[in-house]
């Protein structure tokens, strides 16, 4: 089971709980290195270790290896020794974020603010924009001034880095798991009884089957959407292009984002079957009716995973800087991953969650984007301009 | 007297009273089904779930900020834009100048060009990746995704509305009374004031009614240079979207029905002021 630990200061790290170390701590092991520390939402021993020596004892005590040491390092530098805004001038944070998230951020920065206000902080005004997460990238890219990034994918990410040098190249490796603080998967949300007995890809194919996916050009879901139908034709020793290009021929209307996918599937009633976020299948049956709609899990699927930077270029002053780091670092805490869980995300610290909300999630066969080679040889290749998607759609 | 032949009263239209109410009935369906019950709808989804529901979503911080955005913005936008419609005029009607045909296609620009391509060119225009949007966004002062963007945009589209209106007008009425008071020795100042105002105060009127309906209305150009940020960017109509996305479906239509009912107040005080003024409205034959 995931754990979530304390190094020191506002620092987090997240891995598959080991042991407990007597002393209140725990080991966990988080990816290549094994880290100690106490673990968040647990009553904490009044000594209070200052990161560096946590960091060096750590070294010394042997139970960080290479591997992760620099991705460490850069959260080291992003996160450690943070001291709480000495201004008191109101901080304020613009989180540029992506479609589906829209309910998940509204009580995460509620949550955020009390539990950074009980810091001893001032007050941070936390201002929410979203839209399809290629339309948001493009938005920043012209200038909407983000705090924070919160995007469907890494390719949109990466395209705002590569285009104006606001933060690293190597922003992905500054927060625990691929800076994906909540991952999520794709499946189908059919209409209730399953009338077009939807059980799996090769449904979407058949003549007659409408299928409700957004634009892969302009929105984040999509392009997860798009690579686990291809996985599932790789699987099932079928042509890729030509599986893809037949579920393609299916879809009578390509929305900009998830959400736009969602109303046209849920409430204009068009459409046999939506590709959608499995957070936003769920999101659908809670708001709309258990019993209007169903979700089909394929047999394989793709992990999402939608990462969260900072833009460091946008940064205005150290006050905004610390509340910003804090924002996304405590993306990662206990609590707030219990309210990832309960808005359908597949989070990685089960420890504060309702036992419901954890075990909703279906087993399924997960391919991840690593599989395609990651997103740098994945976004030119099947989503750039004249990509397979352009050729595909062409036809 | 005989001579004087009494010709019989002939009926304007020839056709039967069947036909005639056949016609009036099909324009009557017309209107009730796509201009009445669309609007209808969106009073009874606003108010589905009761008064207290609606209310209360009038009351969200979020709704809130967009009710005022969306009032500061026309308060901006309509008054800049009555000021150039009537000075447009002004020079096209009353003084003869080369290229002042291309003048006034130019004023009709904002009509045929889509608002989405409209904010787009704001976008480009002062985004971070022109040289002006670079150095005003370095300088902090963003115009994209930002107020000023937005006030930009509603004025690009609502820029021909009051001298459309009035151009017409200021042309059937000629220039012989301004050259009239002008002989009697008035200044410049003195004849628009007392003479071509007051002439075209109706039309000026209908203009800035229609001004202000879009300028509350506008959504492609304004969605396009907004951000979309809530509370900060977001103008009513946008807002409405957001609101219809997130599934609160009564925020949304109790919005879109405040929306609508400022474009119905719009259109009484206009009908309104053309009761109250019909004497005037008949003498001199304007709107």
């Amino acid at each position: 089971m995931y754990r979530t630990i304390q190094i020191g200061g506002h620092a987090l790290a997240q891995g598959i709980f080991l042991r407990s170390l007597g002393d209140g701590r725990i080991e966990i092991d988080a990816g290549h290195a094994r880290l100690s520390g106490h673990p968040v939402a647990t009553p904490r021993s009044s000594e209070t270790v200052s990161f560096h020596s946590a960091f060096r004892k750590a070294l010394t005590g042997g139970h960080l290896r290479g591997g992760l040491l620099a991705g460490l390092t850069g959260l080291v530098l992003a996160f450690g020794g943070t001291t709480p805004a000495a201004a008191q001038d109101s901080v304020e944070i613009l989180n540029v974020s992506y479609d589906p998230t829209r309910e998940f951020y509204r009580e995460y920065n509620d949550l955020f603010n009390a539990w950074w206000t009980a810091q001893g902080n001032a007050p941070v005004t936390i201002r929410q924009s979203h839209g399809g997460a290629g339309a948001q990238a493009r938005a920043v890219i012209d200038g909407l001034e983000a705090t924070v990034v919160t995007l469907a994918l890494s390719a949109d990410i990466d395209a705002i880095s590569e285009r104006t040098g606001l933060f690293p190249a190597d922003w992905q490796s500054r927060l625990p798991h691929n800076s994906s603080p909540y991952t999520s998967t794709i499946v189908f949300l059919v209409r209730e009884g399953n009338p077009r007995g939807i059980e799996d890809w090769d449904d979407l194919v058949a003549d007659g089957v409408q299928v409700i996916t957004p634009n892969p050009k302009t929105s984040g879901g999509a392009r997860w959407n798009f690579l686990a139908a291809w996985a599932y034709a790789e699987r099932n020793d079928l042509d890729p292009a030509e599986f893809v290009g037949a579920m393609y021929r299916n879809v009578p209307v390509l929305d900009t984002g998830a959400r736009g996918s969602t109303t046209t599937f849920t409430q204009r009633g068009i459409g046999d079957v939506l590709l959608a976020w499995e957070n936003e299948a769920f999101l659908a049956l809670a708001e709309l009716g258990e019993d209007a709609f169903d979700i089909v899990v394929p047999s394989v699927s793709i992990l999402a995973e939608p990462p969260v930077t900072l833009v460091d270029g946008n940064i205005t002053s150290d006050a905004q800087r610390a509340a910003a780091e804090a924002y996304l670092q405590h993306l990662y805490s206990p609590e707030a991953q219990a309210l990832a869980l309960s808005h359908y995300y597949r989070a990685w610290d089960t420890s504060l969650a309702a036992p419901e909300d954890a075990a909703r999630f279906p087993e399924l066969d997960l391919v991840t984007i690593a599989d395609f080679g990651g997103w740098p040889v994945v976004q030119p290749e099947y989503f750039g301009d004249g990509g397979i998607f352009d050729q595909i759609y062409e036809e | 007297m005989s001579d004087i032949a009494l010709t019989p009263p002939v009926p304007v239209t020839t056709e039967a009273p069947l036909i005639r109410a056949l016609l009036i009935g099909v324009a009557l369906i017309f209107v009730a089904l796509f201009l009445f019950a669309p609007l209808v709808t969106v009073f009874v989804e606003a108010l589905r779930q009761g008064w207290v529901a609606a209310i209360d979503a009038l009351r969200l911080p979020d709704a809130q900020a967009a009710i005022r955005m969306t009032l500061t913005i026309a308060a901006i936008a309509v008054p800049i834009n009555a000021a150039f419609g009537i000075a447009a005029a002004w020079a096209i009607t009353k003084f003869d100048f080369p290229g002042k045909a291309f003048l006034i296609t130019l004023i009709d620009l904002p009509f045929s060009v889509s608002p989405v391509v409209a904010g787009l060119m704001l976008v480009l225009l002062f985004g971070a990746n022109s040289t002006l949007g670079g150095w005003l966004i370095a300088n902090d002062m963003p115009i994209v995704f930002a107020f000023p963007g937005i006030v930009l945009a509603t004025l690009f589209v609502t820029f021909p509305f009051v001298a459309r209106e009035l151009i017409p007008v200021m042309i059937e009425q000629g220039r012989a009374e301004e050259e009239a008071a002008l002989t009697l020795g008035a200044s410049g100042w003195r004849i628009f004031f007392t003479v071509t105002l007051p002439n075209i105060r109706w039309a000026l009127l209908y203009g800035v009614l229609l001004c202000n309906a879009r300028a509350m209305g506008e959504f492609g150009a304004v969605a396009v240079v907004s951000g979309k940020i809530r509370g900060e960017t977001a103008t009513m109509p946008t807002m409405v979207e957001m609101f219809y996305n997130e599934y609160l479906a009564v925020a949304a239509f109790t919005l879109a029905a405040v929306l609508a009912m400022l474009a119905l107040l719009t259109l009484l005080l206009k009908s309104l002021l053309e009761w109250r003024h019909a004497d005037l409205l008949a003498a001199t034959r304007r709107h």
